[in-house]
């Protein structure tokens, strides 16, 4: 059980291989086939493709403000090859891999970030909450869609996200305590990817970790390299079969780094040096993953070119499918308020479209 | 200087000449504020007096009471008004009773400093108008300047006040206008509105960002002869009902505006004071430019909810043919 052996008390983070993908801890090394592990590989570089793509779109004004997930890919990586279709998730908005796994288009994704509500409405998506951006305030949503689970005795789990700056808000902690008490089925993710926008993970605890932080709610909990898709499956994989025996919440610590910045507005060139982002660089998922397919001979750099390749032109397909979207109609500003218009608010709508005639009328 | 500037500069004054004053919140520190409002002052004063705070908004308003009680100055940020809800309970509870409370034994002067506002193409939680709710809370002031200078004079009033100051900064005009600011110290008083246009048919109640609009919807109305006296509001509570009375004497007629949602909103406190203390000069109804009571879109369809130029002539032109 990993739970055991790498219980937060300890003090060890749980890895299964090292930078250069090779198996350091044979014991845990999860049971998955070659394909899932291609596969996970392939999604993960979809995401890392979408994300320096987007970037590029956003550099010519085509999208608004967007927070890439560069660096963080096999956490995402992981869970989407885990999570069920009965499963929840109630998202934080770094977390690309698992939206698309749970049904998203990234034409969606493109959608929401080019400012149209209609981009979290996930048409073909169960059990998915929209991208959460006050930080943290997500995860008691999470704890009672666990109460409904537990109620109702369904087989369904809730993946949760975060990341180490909302650790420290009280609705993380109030989240953990309900789980705890609750003992609901719902598994807390914590990207901790050293930045709160520009402070470090030193300013937001005294605290050696955040996995630790388990034993205050009596909850389990564990510290895995969040740049290491095996030991992440394997995580994920044990608290998933966990929660679904019944046995309550757990929290994850992942710890990653965000290689690129908070969101497009952000430059973090301000707060962090060239050495550390090259530091962290030597431990990408994708470097670390990929050098472990090649060992294994089933995947090759021609392969990755031609995939990538792909993936542009998929990208770009969607992109020019969201960028066509149009407009949406004005009623569609008012009539989601609430479950009926009030009166008055319907009279805010007329009165705005009396002023809409009167406008062009007057040639405004 | 433009509006970060100004505020940066008032900081900087008070840092300087106060020590009690301690500045801290979110990323405002070896950043700077995602704004860069505080850019430069953790270097200059140490990360005693300005630093970064944990990502946590009711703790740094709940801090921040205990820092007041006994004895300091802060001056916290809150990094969006949208993110400032979670320090709800504090404010509401804590910050703005604490006088109250201890009969007068406590006090819980500090300045809360937040960018706020629609326009700028954010995110979501990012453009709202909250002011109302504020400033519907007894023991809390409200100021949202308008201008640079503005901003300098009202913080550095707001950092010298006893009491707690709720302090919104139009973000959309951060850097939209720049206007000569002297760097030496000055101060504008808190609960003062100005005439900053004045005009004979019709008065407009703005502030904030909202002010370059109803100045471009006055260019409008001038072309049909419509005369518009504007008034800054500036301090949203205490409300400075003897200037706006006074200017609805002269004119006979009111508009407010505000990009917040319009009911139970500053306007409607606003014509109600109207309707009570100069009933009998007004020639129409006492009007509102407002936003809808609507989440505010995002960027697609937030052109729909902004108070534009156009709706505030719309409405000038309906009251003074009224």
């Amino acid at each position: 059980m990993i739970f055991k052996e790498y219980d937060p008390i300890k003090k060890k983070m749980f890895q299964v291989i090292d930078n250069d993908g090779k198996v350091i801890n044979p014991k845990y090394m999860p049971e998955i086939s070659d394909e899932l592990v291609l596969k996970a590989y392939k999604d993960m570089l979809f995401a890392r493709t979408s994300d320096l793509m987007i970037l590029s779109y956003q550099r010519q004004g085509r999208i608004f403000t967007y927070p890439p997930n560069y660096g963080q890919e096999a956490i995402s990586g992981a869970v989407a090859q885990i999570m069920r279709k009965e499963d929840w998730l109630v998202p934080a908005f770094r977390e690309m891999g698992t939206y698309l796994a749970k049904g998203a288009s990234l034409k969606e994704i493109f959608l929401y970030f080019m400012g149209y509500e209609d981009g979290v409405n996930f048409k073909n998506a169960e059990n998915f909450l929209p991208y959460s951006v006050p930080i943290a305030s997500q995860l008691p949503h999470a704890v009672g869609i666990g109460y409904e689970i537990k109620y109702k005795k369904k087989d369904q789990i809730v993946f949760t996200f975060v990341g180490d700056g909302g650790t420290s808000e009280g609705d993380f902690h109030e989240a953990l305590n309900f789980a705890g008490v609750w003992n609901a089925p719902v598994i807390f993710i914590v990207q901790n990817n050293q930045y709160g926008i520009s402070t470090p993970f030193k300013f937001q605890t005294a605290s050696e970790g955040i996995a630790i932080k388990s034993y205050a709610y009596g909850i389990k909990g564990i510290q895995v390299d969040g740049n290491d898709f095996f030991a992440m499956y394997k995580a994920v994989k044990e608290s998933h079969e966990s929660a679904r025996r019944g046995e309550g919440p757990v929290l994850i610590e992942a710890i990653t780094y965000r290689r690129g910045p908070h969101t497009t507005s952000d430059d973090p060139t301000k707060y962090r040096l060239n050495e550390e982002e090259e530091a962290w660089a030597e431990k990408d998922p994708l470097k670390r993953l990929k050098a472990w397919l090649i060992d294994r001979e089933l995947y090759d750099e021609e392969t990755e070119q031609k995939l990538i390749e792909d993936y542009k032109k998929e990208i770009d397909r969607q992109f020019i499918e969201a960028e066509n979207y149009g407009p949406v109609p004005i009623e569609d500003i008012f009539k989601y308020t609430y479950a009926d218009m009030p009166e008055d608010l319907k009279q805010q709508m007329v009165e705005y479209q009396k002023f809409l005639q009167w406008k062009e009328a007057r040639g405004l | 200087m433009n509006m970060v500037n100004a505020i940066n500069n008032a900081l900087d004054i008070k840092l300087a000449e106060d020590d009690r004053v301690i500045v801290y919140g979110e990323d405002v520190g070896v950043e700077g504020g995602v704004f860069r409002v505080t850019e430069g002052l953790q270097k200059k004063y140490g990360a005693e007096r300005v630093f970064d705070s944990p990502l946590a908004e009711s703790g740094i308003a709940g801090t921040a009471v205990g820092m007041a009680v006994a004895g300091l100055k802060p001056v916290i940020e809150m990094q969006f008004s949208g993110f400032a809800n979670p320090a709800f309970n504090q404010v509401v509870s804590h910050v703005s009773r604490m006088r109250n409370r201890s009969r007068g034994k406590y006090s819980t002067g500090m300045v809360i400093r937040m960018p706020y506002g629609g326009g700028i193409n954010a995110l979501e939680h990012h453009s709202e108008s909250l002011e109302a709710i504020w400033a519907h809370i007894p023991g809390l002031k409200v100021v949202i300047p308008s201008t640079p200078h503005d901003a300098k004079g009202l913080l550095i009033s707001a950092i010298e006040s006893d009491d707690p100051i709720w302090f919104m900064e139009p973000k959309r005009i951060y850097r939209a206008i720049k206007q000569e600011v002297e760097t030496e110290k000055f101060t504008v008083p808190i609960g003062k509105a100005k005439v900053i246009q004045e005009g004979t048919d019709v008065t407009i109640v703005a502030y904030g960002a909202m002010i370059r609009e109803v100045q471009k919807a006055s260019v409008l109305a001038k072309k049909e002869g419509i005369s518009v006296e504007i008034i800054d509001l500036r301090t949203i509570y205490p409300i400075d009902k003897e200037t706006i009375v006074d200017s609805v004497k002269k004119t006979g007629r009111i508009i407010t505006v505000h990009e917040a949602i319009r009911t139970f909103g500053v306007g409607a406190e606003i014509n109600a004071s109207i309707t009570e203390e100069a009933f009998l000069y007004l020639e129409a109804p006492p009007k509102r430019v407002t936003g809808f009571d609507i989440i505010v879109p995002l960027p697609k369809n937030e052109p729909h909810f902004m108070v534009t130029p156009e709706k505030i002539f719309y409405e000038i032109v309906r009251t003074v043919k009224f």
